[in-house]
């Protein structure tokens, strides 16, 4: 069990992790006047579930942005196994296995579900022009992805759908679709940002469970939620971010009773209760 | 009214000149527009490249229609380059308006006094490629009754329309493909495809490069049909004639933009002829209209008729209904 993996950390913000996958340092990035993200240092534990909560503009999006390459930080650097990623261009980042989803669904609705899935996936020698106009070069590669997609979209209930518009997909199906999309990128890091978000109460318990099984196959998975049971549920590690920078971190216990993290809901305009936070998912 | 002109004249502006040139610049802004979501407003420069390129090549430098022909594509893809390098990475209104810009900077230099030694000027070149109709191997018209061909127009129809087969072609083979997905997907969302690890300027750049070079075969054609080429014929309303052409048709169709084509130049054949009969039989007072009003008329009415489209059928004659009700969401 990965939980072993904080039994020595310590909970404070910038805690050394004992695998670190992905670390940040100094890292700002302001729009104008406004500080959106001014982390100190943080590292994320490979192979776990790391939850990364804050009020509303607390900067947790902007920080997705920046660590994949969507965004240009105003100052500091980060790694990702080791390697520098700052300057990286978005689909390099991808590439190198750490990939991301958005809080508001990227689903491309003009292409079926299929279609969307097997966009997904990496390396796909029919995605080069020349090779594209001859069938049999790409066509089995293109049915082992299509495998690939299936049995994704049954894990995620969205085999039925497979034909259809992700445009005609119920808000909830469209989040269950850009990430199971994310998994045929083969990540080794999955960001997810809120991916709960207007999902269908039946199916969080099933996408959850999802969550977990893709640490047992070994990936990292780094998600943002407002839903303290859905948190509590499976994250490992919870990083807390408040006005840019991280203001606690710890093991679901600890941070409720962190007086910082409460002072922090607290001064939001939003009602809190520590116990099952649900802050407004539609916040835009 | 003469109806049996109208039909006829009508009936060979569908499948002459004009409507394989806008066919093969409609096919290329398909690709841009149509697939991969760009705005390239300069088809007109691309189609230039094309026809400038061959008859500079044919006029100035002794070359065969093959060679000068590859060398006015070539000079398509480096305008590809030079558009898309600065602006495919920024949001998609910067190309629309450096593709405007720059084709009609183009018209103005082949026009312009300065280099008409090599262009021709306002006059544009003449003599452009003998060799096309000396190599025509059809020696005898076709007569079929309401209209008739001359040998020399089967000639054009056929290399003609086998090129625009020939691009249709590999626009169904590429859409089909994997790398066509991808055009797809960034017309829908450029971050979710990033995020999905593909190179998206890159891509973008590709389709402005093919669809580019079908623009510059149109002007190849247009160049060999008339064995001319004149600046103004790269106006801006080209470039939107094709626009035109392609949204009757339907986009993102491989069909839309040949049927689009051939509509549009239908349309205004019909209108245009109509109208000069209705006048010339006195059923149009001249007070209202007279003769050369009707040729300005007749893009008014064009107009309208497509307008009319976009009301009733807002996906073009070859669209997908079920796809532009998305827009909606
Ligand atoms: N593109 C932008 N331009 C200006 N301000 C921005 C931009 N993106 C985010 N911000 C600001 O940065 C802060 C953090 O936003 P965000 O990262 O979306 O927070 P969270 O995801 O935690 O709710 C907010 O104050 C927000 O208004
Ligand atoms: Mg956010």
């Amino acid at each position: 069990m990965t939980t072993d993996a904080f039994d020595q950390v310590e909970p404070r913000p910038g805690s050394p992790k004992r695998d670190t996958i992905l670390s940040v340092d100094g890292l700002v990035r302001r729009f104008g006047g406004i500080t959106a993200v001014d982390v100190d240092h943080l590292e994320i534990q490979a192979n776990a579930i790391t939850g990364l909560i804050g009020p509303n503009g607390a900067g947790k999006t902007t920080f997705f942005n920046l660590i994949t390459g969507f965004d240009e930080v105003t100052a500091g650097t980060f790694q990702f196994k080791g390697e520098p990623l700052e300057g990286v261009p978005a689909y390099k980042v991808a590439r190198k296995g750490l990939v991301r989803t958005f809080q508001l669904t990227k689903a491309l609705s003009k292409l079926s579900v299929i279609e969307n899935m097997k966009l997904g996936a990496v390396g796909q020698v029919g995605e080069n022009p020349f090779k594209a106009l001859i069938r049999p070069i790409w066509g089995n590669q293109e049915r082992e992805i299509e495998a690939r997609a299936d049995e994704l979209l049954k894990r995620f209930k969205l085999y039925e759908k497979r034909d259809d518009y992700a445009g005609e997909l119920s808000g909830g199906q469209r989040k269950l679709l850009e990430m199971a999309r994310a998994l045929m990128a083969d990540p080794e890091v999955i960001c997810l940002d809120e991916p709960m978000a207007g999902v269908n109460p039946a199916l969080t318990q099933s996408l959850l469970q999802h969550v977990k099984e893709l640490k047992d196959e070994g990936l990292t998975v780094v998600f943002v939620e407002h839903d303290m049971d859905v948190v509590r549920d499976i994250s490992d590690w919870v990083v807390v971010m408040a006005e840019g920078s991280i203001i606690a971190e710890g093991s679901h216990a600890s941070i409720g009773k962190n007086q910082a993290v409460i002072d922090a809901y607290l001064g939001t305009a939003h009602e809190i209760d520590l116990g099952t936070i649900e802050l407004d998912p539609e916040k835009h | 009214m003469n109806w049996s002109i109208i039909i006829e004249s009508t009936l060979e502006a569908m499948v002459t000149k004009n409507a394989v040139v806008f066919a093969l610049a409609a096919i290329g802004l398909n690709i841009h527009y149509g697939y991969t979501g760009l705005l390239n407003f300069g088809q007109a420069g691309f189609m230039a490249a094309g026809a400038y390129g061959t008859g500079i090549a044919i006029t100035q430098w002794g070359w065969t229609i093959g060679p000068a022909a590859l060398f006015g594509i070539v000079l398509s893809v480096l305008l590809a380059f030079f558009l898309g390098l600065p602006t495919l990475r920024l949001r998609a209104d910067y190309l629309a308006i450096v593709t405007i810009a720059a084709a009609e900077i183009i018209r103005r230099i082949v026009k312009s006094t300065q280099y008409s030694e090599v262009t021709g000027g306002s006059g544009g070149l003449n003599g452009i490629g003998r060799g096309f109709y000396d190599n025509n191997p059809i020696d005898s018209g076709l007569d079929l009754g309401i209209v008739s061909f001359s040998e020399r127009e089967l000639w054009f129809m056929v290399v003609g329309w086998g090129v625009v087969v020939l691009c249709m072609v590999l626009t169904y083979l590429l859409v089909r493909s994997p790398w066509g997905r991808v055009l797809k997907a960034i017309r829908e969302d450029e971050d979710a495809v990033r995020s999905l690890g593909k190179n998206v300027t890159w891509y973008k750049m590709q389709s402005l490069i093919l669809g580019g070079m079908f623009g510059a075969l149109g002007g190849i054609m247009l160049t060999l049909e008339q064995q001319s080429v004149q600046p103004d014929q790269f106006f801006t309303p080209t470039t939107f004639f094709a626009f035109t052409a392609l949204i009757l048709g339907g986009a993102g169709r491989v069909f839309g933009p040949v049927v689009g084509s051939m509509l549009f130049w239908g349309i205004i054949q019909f209108t245009d002829v109509s109208l000069r009969q209705a006048i010339a039989n006195d059923h149009i007072p001249t007070w209202l209209m007279d003769g050369v009003q009707a040729g300005q008329v007749r893009f008014i009415i064009a107009g309208g008729l497509l307008a009319a489209l976009m009301i009733f059928r807002q996906q073009g004659l070859f669209g997908n209904k079920r796809e532009v009700a998305l827009d909606d969401h």
